[in-house]
């Protein structure tokens, strides 16, 4: 596995179909995304925009062609390798996925325990990174008791702690009013400007059109299992 | 933005890998409880594996030295006598050695009744035979028709032979023991890995979570098999406590062939079922890092 420079390219799908079942659902999808890159995902409720991305982070292996992560062929990966991958991806998952009856500080910090890092030495960065997503009173509740956006900007958290070169995020304002979604937003703008390569599933196309006013973001669009480049222009 | 005190704040702990699955209630009771019944009966088999090893080791001893013919004939009528049961000996299967004791060593066993002056050569006293046997043994009876024929003053004196079934018996309830410490081992790996099975499915979300956010098979594997371990080796060290206890109070008899009252630990003996807890830990470890490593199989 390379250490990604600007310009590299740290998810790469070529060909790529993937079904459940008969029905393909993707098919002869290419995509790369280069380093420092910000994309949004768009499509249809059930194109297979969070299919996609479990492409990438590998939760699923193609059907046919080839998914290459930080340069190395998914499928010549085992476990170890594609846990080891995972670290250098924060990963937002759709439904957030907590462990419930840990605290929010605990669950942030959980990959740093999962990757070997002594979470005791993190202790200010984590103080830091509750407050950057509004957390600050929150870091003693249980996920459980969290509100639909705290939820989401926890996951986003965890996500970052380690700072991991890709983020991958799976409808992060899925259930989250406005004012929620654009400080949401902000974060994933902050941590783009920070140098990291951004790939955001949504079918929410008013945050797409309000990103555009932040940086220059790529829109692909997912319909009948190929992407279709829309440009900045929606 | 106000930022928490990093003092206060909650961290997950790296070595702990335990604490990411919830404690659960049921299955690490049965655990422990389980754990302990299996500790406190190996401790038993463990007393019966000693005490049956005790008792065929004295009595192999004894056997070893088992048998003697006794010869009572007209002086005329003794070497001729000896010569034909030593012959019928010879070809007797079952018999490793024999061997007529001189005058000496039948002087000697006579001396504490009669005194050491005594005329051994002149008095009718029997010559002795002494038979030792291979492992196998003799058939006694077969031998006792032979030597009515060929040497009527000959009597076969076999009194400690009726322990050799005893012998094997002690043999066999030891083979008794490693089965019963096999069989405890085995139903302790096949609860744990209900248990741990039980555990790995209620906790399939935290399994996802960590996989998610990078975690290596192994990191959470040892979030399970530290908890089951830890259970299995705590419950087990209980049960074996009670299982010692227990031994100990255990009626002793002097009677060195009362078998029932010889179970006990003797010396030394007294360690081995110490083995026990560390022996459970070790069982609920890779049972329960198996059936880990299994479920994760299934996820990517
Ligand atoms: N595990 C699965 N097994 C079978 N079908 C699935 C599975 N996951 C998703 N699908 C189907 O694949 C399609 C795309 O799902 P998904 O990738 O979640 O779409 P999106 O995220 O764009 O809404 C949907 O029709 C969904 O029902
Ligand atoms: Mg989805």
């Amino acid at each position: 596995m390379s250490r990604a420079g600007p310009g590299h390219v740290v998810i790469a799908l070529s060909d790529v179909s993937y079904s459940y079942g008969d029905r393909p659902l993707i098919a002869g999808l290419d995509l790369s995304l280069a380093q420092g890159s910000f994309h949004f995902l768009t499509g249809p409720s059930g194109s297979g925009k969070t299919t996609l991305l479990k492409l990438c982070y590998m939760e699923l292996l193609p059907t046919h062609g080839a998914v290459s992560v930080f340069g190395t062929d998914a499928a010549t990966l085992d476990r170890d390798g594609v846990a080891r991958a995972r670290q250098r991806i924060g990963i937002v998952h759709q439904d957030c996925q907590f462990i419930d009856h840990l605290t929010v500080s605990e669950n942030v910090a959980m990959p740093l325990s999962v990757a070997g890092r002594d979470p005791e030495r993190e202790r200010e960065n984590l103080a830091e990174l509750l407050a950057w997503v509004g957390l600050s009173g929150h870091a003693d509740a249980r996920p459980p008791q969290l509100s639909g956006g705290e939820r989401q900007r926890a996951a986003l958290a965890r996500a970052v702690i380690m700072s991991p070169d890709v983020i991958l995020a799976d409808e992060p304002t899925g259930n989250v009013d406005w004012e929620m979604s654009e400080r949401l937003l902000m974060l994933l703008v902050q941590l783009h400007k920070m140098g990291k390569t951004i790939l955001i599933a949504t079918h929410d196309l008013a945050l797409i059109r309000q990103a555009k006013g932040h940086l220059q973001a790529r829109v692909l669009r997912l319909r009948e299992g190929r992407l279709q480049s829309a440009g900045s222009d929606l | 933005m106000t930022r928490p005190d990093p003092a206060l704040l909650r961290m997950p702990d790296p070595r702990e890998a335990n604490r990411v699955v919830p404690p659960t209630g049921i299955a690490a009771w049965l655990t422990v409880f389980v754990s302990a019944a299996m500790a406190f009966l190996a401790v038993f088999a463990l007393a019966l594996l000693f005490a049956t090893s005790r008792l065929a080791e004295r009595w192999s001893d004894e056997l070893a030295r088992t048998a003697t013919i006794r010869i009572s004939a007209p002086s005329e009528q003794m070497a001729a006598q000896v010569a034909a049961t030593l012959r019928v000996l010879d070809q007797t299967p079952g018999i490793a050695a024999s061997r007529a004791l001189d005058d000496a060593e039948q002087r000697k066993l006579l001396e504490p009744w009669f005194g050491p002056d005594l005329p051994i050569d002149t008095l009718p006293v029997p010559r002795l035979i002494e038979i030792v046997e291979d492992p196998e043994g003799f058939d006694a009876e077969s031998l006792r028709l032979r030597l009515r024929a060929e040497a009527p003053g000959a009597i076969l004196d076999d009194h400690t032979r009726w322990r050799r079934p005893l012998i094997a018996a002690a043999g066999r309830l030891r083979t008794l023991g490693w089965l019963a410490l096999a069989l405890i081992a085995g139903s302790l790996a096949a609860m744990v890995t209900l248990a741990a099975s039980a555990s790995l499915a209620a906790n399939a979300k935290v399994i996802d979570v960590l996989r998610l956010i990078g975690a290596r098979d192994s990191f959470v594997a040892r979030a399970f098999t530290r908890r089951f371990t830890l259970r299995a080796m705590a419950g087990a060290a209980a049960g074996t406590l009670v299982g010692m206890i227990a031994v100990a109070l255990v009626p002793r008899s002097a009677g060195s062939t009362a078998f029932l009252t010889d179970l006990a630990f003797r010396g030394a003996e007294w360690l081995a079922p110490l083995a026990i807890p560390l022996l459970a830990g070790f069982t609920a470890f890779w049972t329960t890092r198996i059936a880990a490593l299994r479920r994760l199989r299934e996820t990517r």
